[in-house]
């Protein structure tokens, strides 16, 4: 299966979700509209195209510029051996994205550490808490703007 | 008089058995752990020096090794193995890490034990060479020989 086809077949599909098509070192990046996530990764997981693999998920936080957040999706295709990038665009104000903890088992932990890292509230997550940070801490600590010398000890520190 | 010289000479006896009967706690949480096992081995063996065995319990052991990075999730368990450890304790900061927080100057991670525990000894480098270890060892038992020795049977002050 030719990449090509791959981004013409679902240029056909989701015409208007698919906002821009770009490449960079050789592999395509798509730039979508946040509701048709669901739809286009599961067109993408299943038969001929397969890719089957959830490699990345992470979050970039572009302060200061709208959309701020950007989810980054890194997608394999086993047979075919391809990859794929999808990217989605996530304004401050409406920080909601759908999971995909239902297609992957492995986006259950790597969700969960984007709600811990950014504040990214995952639709439909089993069990969206802190993997990484401990109970009763506040704030996101990758976000830009998080204080750079903020500490929150669990124990009182002697000095 | 006698008394006083006495209590001296058990006083130093004291210090001379302990510093070289160290009952170490390895606490390994990075990548020091490399350098202190490769200290305790054989090649560099600090056994030489009367550190003793490692003991994995934290009641039965006289120093405790702090290898590593100690983030802020990590401190309780660390404040709780040092209270478990039964008197004379002794705690060796070893690597940059757990002197100052190392190039971690971050949200996640403890800026020195010493927040934490009283620390006896520190050991700089990321990670020390063995050699560092060895003499910061030396320099722990020449601390621990100028002591005063509490023991069971001295009078309070």
């Amino acid at each position: 299966m030719e990449k090509k086809k791959v981004i013409e077949e679902l240029k056909k599909k989701f015409s208007e979700k698919i906002k821009e098509v770009s490449v960079q070192f050789g592999d395509e990046i798509l730039h979508i509209e946040r509701d048709s996530l669901l739809d286009i990764v599961q067109f993408l997981k299943d038969k001929p195209y397969s890719y089957s693999m959830l490699l990345d998920l992470t979050c970039i936080d572009y302060k200061g510029q709208e959309p701020r957040f950007e989810m980054v999706y890194h997608l394999f295709s086993i047979p075919n051996v391809q990859r794929l990038r999808i990217k989605v665009g996530l304004s401050e104000k409406d920080l909601r994205i759908d999971s995909l903890a239902s297609l992957w088992k492995n986006a259950n932990w790597l969700e969960r550490e984007v709600f811990d890292m950014f504040g990214v509230d995952f639709k439909g997550h089993p069990e969206l808490k802190r993997i990484f940070m401990y109970d009763g801490f506040e704030g996101y600590p990758l976000r830009k703007d998080f204080p750079l010398r903020k500490r929150q000890p669990r124990i009182q520190m002697r000095k | 008089m006698i008394g006083n010289f006495v209590s001296t000479r058990f006083n130093y006896i004291l210090g001379w058995a302990r510093k070289y009967s160290l009952f170490h706690y390895p606490f390994i949480t990075a990548c020091c752990g490399m350098e202190y096992m490769s200290t305790a081995a054989s090649h560099y063996d600090w056994d030489r020096f009367g550190t003793g065995w490692t003991r994995f319990s934290p009641r039965q052991s006289d120093m405790l090794v702090v290898c590593g990075t100690i983030s802020h999730k990590l401190a309780p368990v660390l404040r709780t193995v040092y209270d478990q450890m039964t008197e004379p304790k002794w705690v060796m900061a070893f690597g940059t890490c757990t002197v100052s927080g190392g190039i971690y100057d971050n949200y996640a991670v403890v800026q020195g034990i010493d927040r934490i525990i009283p620390v006896d000894i520190y050991i700089p480098g990321c990670p020390p060479r063995p050699e560092t270890v060895l003499d910061g060892l030396i320099k722990l038992q020449e601390k621990i020989q100028k002591q005063e020795q509490a023991w069971r049977w001295k009078k309070r002050k």
